[in-house]
């Protein structure tokens, strides 16, 4: 199975890459990673980095891209242009009270993705 | 959450200060007043929380088992959070907080009032307390997230002074000043 996963900020999204790479190094999906939001050069490049290492502990090969413009838009135009199976996201953030709070990038891909989604938490 | 989280200007007030007493719409006496950190006080919240409507949790709050209960708890009657109970003789009837952002000066407020006690007032006074309370400590804004479905919760809000600040996710948040800033 083809997997993208979208990764736009290293608290939430690396639990939804550290997902990905455990069910790809037990069924040998195919994780692409795209790195997603407005951020700095440094910043994407850490992102990156922390992707290289989720992959290195899962002893798998993933690519991964650098993707500019609308995170939500992005992510859904790719997982369905290149034929993806399963589009993988972090599935909210949590606020100082405790409540789940669902993020506009994740919400636009709930609405819009043709493909699966999987929300992380 | 974003630090740059808008807020009316205009200050809203003026909040009665708890402890305060008051007979709700069924006739109950009901006695709000801050938590007092006791161990009796705590396990009346767990257990109303343990009592409360799965239909009525909101955005994951409260958590739905005994130990996420206790755990939440003790996050949210921590020593920087500001809290109030509605009593009715020693059933916790209702609970609303205060629980400062990672930066300190703005605060999330949420409420909760147990399924017996629903519409008959009490909500309304408690965040009302709420307020008051919060202003007498010098808390100046006050924050919330609420599902957009959920009227009942949004009118009151809207009620005492909360304003619309953000109507771009799944939830609405909302924002009212209690307090010239420092």
């Amino acid at each position: 199975m083809d997997v993208l996963v979208g990764i736009g900020s290293p608290d939430e999204s690396v639990a939804a890459l550290e997902r990905s790479a455990r069910q790809a190094a037990a069924t040998g999906d195919d994780v692409t990673v795209a790195i997603v939001g407005d951020h700095t050069a440094e910043a994407r490049e850490r992102l990156a980095a922390d992707a290289a290492a989720v992959a290195d502990d899962a002893a798998i090969e993933i690519s991964v891209r650098q993707v500019e413009g609308n995170p939500g838009s992005q992510l859904v135009d790719i997982a369905e242009d290149e034929g993806f199976d399963e589009l993988v996201i972090g599935g909210g953030s949590t606020s100082p009270m405790g409540k789940i709070t669902i993020g506009s990038t994740a919400e636009f891909v709930l609405l819009n993705a043709h493909t699966t989604v999987t929300l992380v938490r | 959450m974003n630090s740059d989280r808008r807020y009316p200007e205009a200050i809203s007030g003026s909040f009665p200060t708890p402890p305060l007493s008051f007979d709700d719409k069924q006739g109950r006496e009901i006695e709000i007043r801050p938590y007092d950190g006791s161990e009796a006080e705590y396990e009346a919240l767990a257990e109303m929380y343990v009592e409360f409507d799965p239909e009525d949790r909101a955005q994951g709050i409260p958590p739905g088992k005994e130990s996420r209960i206790r755990t939440w708890l003790d996050g949210i009657l921590a020593d920087d959070c500001y809290n109030i109970i509605a009593w009715d003789g020693d059933v916790a009837a209702g609970h609303a907080t205060l629980v400062p952002d990672t930066n300190g000066d703005h605060f999330e407020l949420a409420i909760f009032v147990l399924q017996d006690y629903q519409q008959a007032g009490i909500g309304t006074s408690l965040i009302e307390s709420l307020l008051g309370y919060g202003k007498s400590v010098g808390i100046t804004k006050v924050w919330l997230t609420v599902e957009r479905w959920n009227h009942p919760a949004v009118s009151l809000y809207k009620k005492v002074g909360f304003e619309t600040t953000g109507a771009e996710n799944f939830e609405l948040e909302m924002a009212i000043r209690i307090g010239e800033a420092e």
